[in-house]
């Protein structure tokens, strides 16, 4: 009886002992949950997730508050990214996310642009030159197409315009399935 | 050169048919000058060139129109003197059939030389990063197909001391015989440009890889390189096997070595080039002359008199077509580059760029459309003949599942996209489409990954900077706001202690006074 | 020229092999092997492929109709006429008919089509078939016939016919006249009543190495997986690995002990061995991709092979070993990736 008591007794210490020491010694420095969100998020800053940004939103994804489905830019990837990383189920996109872009930039016309700075001050990743009463212009390469420049914009001037595929980012299609798996059609 | 060289083998390749026959027994041939050429700005591997000249500008055979955007990139010179007559999108040799930025050019027909720089004789007393600067200029880029600026591959600098310099000239691939022409006709260029690379990339010798079916060409070199009484070059052939032309490949066969799967053959002390590279580096550093044609075969079973041109570039497919006689039979595709690797070009206007080495019409017997796809079997004939040593059948599962992390782990970028596999299948998967859609997705992805970082800092920068100013206002409007205060306490005071004072000596007054009186009415 | 043909990539020259041509040169290996069994058992064994094949055929026209898939040119790649075959070389002469179809039709529509078809089943579909009729009709999966250079009669087409279809035997004789086990069941069975192998071997059933007529079958069958061999349809590795790894461990029991465990040889030509080594274990489908992982998925189908024969319950297990390495194969295949080129060896692949 005694003997069984002290069995137990050691064999959970020594346990206790070993799981205290891996807990210690094999500790993962992993990122926050939120930093790891944000990474897959496209980062375009639109707030069409109805959050700030897209930092905000990761971290409303983290706690909880927010679904996986409502950011438009990262479209059905992203969705599925997120749901890979949090091991939720995949779900069907928000109404307003599902209708997915052509990837764009904001093209500034340059006869009509009276140099009023609004859209500098609503572009979240400065991708606007200018000062006041002097033209605008758009940063091609650092425009996340937003369109957050968009509607402050007083006389209408900024235009979406969607990036074009060149040879540089041309991308071989997915290959054509079988041919007896077409014969059914 | 007396006994053979031992040679050691790569992992799988394929026995094929060569079809060289058809187009290596004439000379090279000249073209007419096309009525307008057509110059791709991205011509090589790393940065589009930067057009040096604009619409309507007159331009000198050999002057250059664009210059290289960065290290690793390289410049285009007019390859005949005329009309600068358009810069814009045109159609040009890629598999996506789109437009890229273009520098049409109208000849003029005198074929007019720009002043030149001098040629560099005595190169064995130049410095080699001298050397490299012509080469640089040339516009010098991989002419076997791969187009990286050949200034950057011989800048050794920093790495491992090279023993050798490695002469590719193989070629491979089926129908393609401009290498060989090249050899036979130009072989003293070539032992000249491999002295200089030698010394450029201080290899102790050269070994020129090339194919047994090329024996007139080795006997070219062979003679080139007595008359010049180079004896640190040596003439190898190698077993006809596609493909030996594989850089690591060729350099498995050569020397034994296997090139480290991410690194570069300078890691195994190697240098590789090819031949037709070589030759353009002699033109360069010995007639100070650019990079501004290249040879072409033109072959096929639809092609009426297949034969090798030289072909300035920007010439239309076409016009090389024409002067191999023109199409046969029917009309059917026109593959630039070889059976296995090459692409079908969507347009027979499209320019000859650098990388363009052959014109292939072929008749539908000899490339019949692919047989009608089936499922895998896994019956792993991919793996016996891929060169790379990898699983071709792991990867197209994840490729075709879109896995990009797995494919990744299988290789993906170790495969050099031969299409041994592909050849093999007897499901007739198209094995290399598959790979290479992974690739390009994994490119895109990254793009995407870092177009969103970029974002991601920008917007930080941004956050934080509208924090930091507002924090420098509120902090400006606090220090405002103190010195107003103290101003205020510093103005009060006095007045306060004159008001205290005077109340003091009120009271102290009136003290005395009740004092006195209290006294007096006492008294 | 049209958008999808500029969007084919190269290569644009395309080998001479098919599955189809894989396929056909599977069954002409296995004529000279089918042949013998001919030759020795009786027309029985024609009637099997015929039923086998047919019935694999028709399951697999009309799954292949149910899946909106094209049938014809699906039939086209042989694969259904290989299963159907395999499965009749291990079956008895003499099963009743429908008995042998409900195995061609389970091997076809259960373990190959409910998988996705050819390409895609985890398990090779002859073998699940076989094993699906030996646990479930014992008795008569275990009544094979005596070759016929020890009986010295034969059964003639219409005698076999009637067998197979009325399911009786012969007029005026009993099953116990016509059938005869194994060389297998037979060792098996004169081992567990501690009878000697000497005593074992005077035996009628036995030949110069292996069961009579068996021996000779197997040779046949070798022949065959030869061929496939040369012709590069197989490699050499997993049949290589089987039979070596089944002779290295049944001479090792036969040098501890001759008389309790049989020649080595005996494992090879008596049972299904060879056809199971070039023909089934290497069906490609089922099996390891990798050549390291050829060597070890074969060398313990070997071993398993031994072992069930010698400690387990059914005196053949060619099948059992194959479908358990079956299910041990993408397994296998992941832990043996070859170093690729460039790699240095040993960092994992």
């Amino acid at each position: 009886m005694i003997t069984a008591i002290l069995t137990i007794a050691g064999l959970a210490t020594l346990f206790g002992l070993v799981l205290g020491y891996s807990a210690i010694r094999f500790r993962v420095e992993g990122d926050p949950i939120a930093d790891q969100i944000d990474a897959i998020l496209p980062q375009t800053q639109c707030g069409q997730c109805g959050f700030g940004g897209c930092r905000p939103y990761a971290e409303a994804i983290a706690s909880g508050e927010a679904e996986i489905n409502r950011c438009p830019p990262g479209g059905e990837s992203t969705m599925i990214a997120l749901a890979e990383l949090l091991g939720r189920d995949p779900i069907a996109l928000d109404d307003e996310a599902a209708a997915e872009k052509p990837k764009s930039v904001a093209y500034i016309v340059d006869a009509e642009c009276i140099g009023c700075t609004l859209c500098i001050q609503a572009c979240p990743v400065d991708a606007i030159m200018g000062a006041a009463k002097q033209l605008h212009a758009v940063i091609a390469s650092e425009c996340t197409g937003c369109e957050l420049c968009l509607p402050p914009c007083p006389v209408e001037c900024i235009h979406m315009h969607p990036i074009e595929t060149t040879p540089q980012t041309w991308r071989w299609p997915y290959p054509a399935p079988p041919a007896r798996e077409v014969a059914n059609g | 050169m007396a006994e053979p060289r031992e040679l050691s083998h790569f992992h799988g390749g394929l026995h094929l048919d060569d079809h060289k026959d058809e187009s290596n027994t004439t000379p090279i041939r000249d073209l007419p000058l096309p009525a307008h050429l057509v110059l791709p700005l991205q011509q090589h591997i790393g940065h589009v060139a930067e057009p040096v000249v604009a619409v309507g500008d007159k331009v000198n055979k050999g002057q250059m129109v664009a210059r290289a955007a960065d290290y690793v990139s390289a410049p285009i010179h007019a390859p005949t003197s005329g009309t600068v007559s358009a810069i814009g999108r045109r159609p040009v040799p890629h598999p996506s059939g789109l437009d890229d930025l273009c520098i049409t050019l109208e000849p003029d027909g005198e074929d007019r030389w720009d002043t030149l720089p001098a040629p560099i004789t005595d190169w064995r007393d130049t410095e080699p990063a001298e050397l490299r600067e012509r080469i640089r200029w040339a516009g010098i880029v991989g002419l076997g197909g791969a187009a990286f600026p050949t200034a950057v591959k011989v800048n050794t600098s920093g790495q491992r001391r090279i023993d050798t310099l490695l002469v590719n000239a193989a070629e491979c691939e089926p129908y393609i015989t401009c290498d060989d022409r090249l050899m036979r006709e130009q072989a003293a260029d070539i032992v000249d440009g491999i002295g200089i690379l030698r010394y450029i990339v201080g290899a102790a010798h050269c070994l020129i890889g090339i194919e047994d079916n090329k024996p007139e060409a080795a006997a070219a070199l062979r003679s080139a390189i007595a008359t010049a009484g180079d004896d640190a070059i040596e003439v190898v052939e190698v077993p006809t096997l596609y493909p030996s032309g594989g850089e690591r490949q060729l350099i498995k066969l050569l020397t034994g070595h296997e090139v480290p799967s991410h690194g570069l053959p300078a890691a195994v002390g190697v240098v590789c080039q090819n031949v037709a590279t070589v030759a353009a580096v002699a033109d360069a550093v010995l007639r100070g002359r650019p990079l501004i044609d290249r040879v072409v075969t033109a072959t096929g079973g639809g092609i009426a008199q297949p034969g090798n041109f030289r072909v300035r570039f920007g010439t239309p497919a076409a016009s090389v077509i024409d002067a191999a006689g023109g199409r046969t039979g029917a009309y059917g595709r026109l593959i630039l580059g070889g059976p296995m690797m090459g692409f079908t070009l969507h347009d027979e206007q499209v320019p000859i760029t650098k990388a363009g080495n052959c014109l292939l019409a072929p008749s539908d017997e000899e490339l019949p459309p692919p047989p009608a796809q089936r499922p895998c079997i896994r019956c792993g004939e991919c793996a016996r003949v891929c060169p790379a040593q990898l699983l071709p059948q792991q990867l197209y599962w994840q490729a075709r599942a879109q896995d990009f992390d797995k494919v990744q782990d299988y290789h993906l970028f170790d495969c050099i996209e031969c299409g041994c596999c592909a050849f093999v299948c007897p499901a007739h998967i198209p094995l290399v489409h598959y790979y290479r859609f992974a690739k390009t997705e994994i490119w895109a992805q990254e793009r995407e990954r870092d177009k969103s970082d970029l974002a991601r800092r920008r917007h930080e920068a941004r956050v934080a900077r509208i924090e930091r100013l507002e924090a420098e206002r509120k902090a400006r409007l606090r220090q405002k706001k103190d010195a107003l205060e103290k101003n205020t306490a510093a103005d009060a005071d006095p007045k306060k202690a004159a008001i205290a004072a005077a109340m003091q000596r009120v009271a102290a007054k009136k003290a005395a006074q009740e004092a006195a009186s209290e006294t007096s009415d006492s008294e | 020229m049209n958008k999808l043909e500029i969007s084919i990539s190269s290569p644009h020259l395309s080998g001479p092999q098919s599955v189809t041509r894989v396929m056909a040169l599977v069954l002409l290996a296995l004529v000279p092997g089918t042949l013998a069994l001919l030759w020795y058992f009786g027309w029985g064994v024609i009637i099997n492929i015929a039923l086998a094949v047919g019935s694999a055929v028709v399951a697999e026209a009309i799954v292949l109709r149910l899946r909106g898939r094209a049938v014809a040119d699906t039939l086209l790649d042989l694969s259904a006429v290989v299963t159907g075959w395999l499965l009749a070389l291990a079956l008895p002469p003499l099963l009743p008919w429908w008995q042998t179809v409900l195995g061609s039709v389970f091997a076809i529509v259960i373990v190959k089509q409910l998988y996705g078809g050819i390409g895609f089943n985890p398990f090779n579909p002859a073998m699940a078939g076989y094993v699906l009729l030996l646990v479930s009709f014992p008795v008569t999966m275990t009544r094979w016939l005596a070759p016929e250079v020890i009986t010295g009669q034969a059964l003639s087409f219409a005698d076999s016919l009637h067998i197979i279809f009325a399911g009786l035997p012969p007029a005026g004789q009993t099953w116990d006249v016509v059938s005869s086990a194994t060389p297998l069941d037979l060792m098996r069975s004169e081992l567990s009543q501690n009878h000697m192998i000497s005593e074992i071997r005077s035996s009628p059933l036995w030949g110069d190495y292996g069961g009579r007529g068996w021996e000779w079958v197997g040779n046949w069958f070798l022949l065959g997986g030869l061929f496939l061999i040369w012709q590069r349809v197989i490699s050499w590795r997993i049949p290589v690995a089987m039979l070596g790894s089944l002779l290295l461990v049944a001479g090792l029991f036969w040098a501890i002990d001759h008389e309790t465990h049989p020649f080595p040889a005996f494992h090879l030509f008596s049972g299904g061995a060879i056809l199971g080594a070039f023909f089934i274990a290497t069906d490609p489908v089922s099996a390891c991709t990798t050549p390291r992982g050829q060597l070890v998925y074969g060398a313990l189908i070997g071993l398993f092979v031994f072992i069930i024969r010698t400690w387990g319950g059914y005196p053949d297990a060619v099948a059992f070993s194959v479908l358990l390495m079956n299910m041990a194969a993408p397994t296998i295949d992941y832990y043996t990736q070859p170093r690729i080129f460039g790699q240095r060896s040993g960092s994992d692949g």
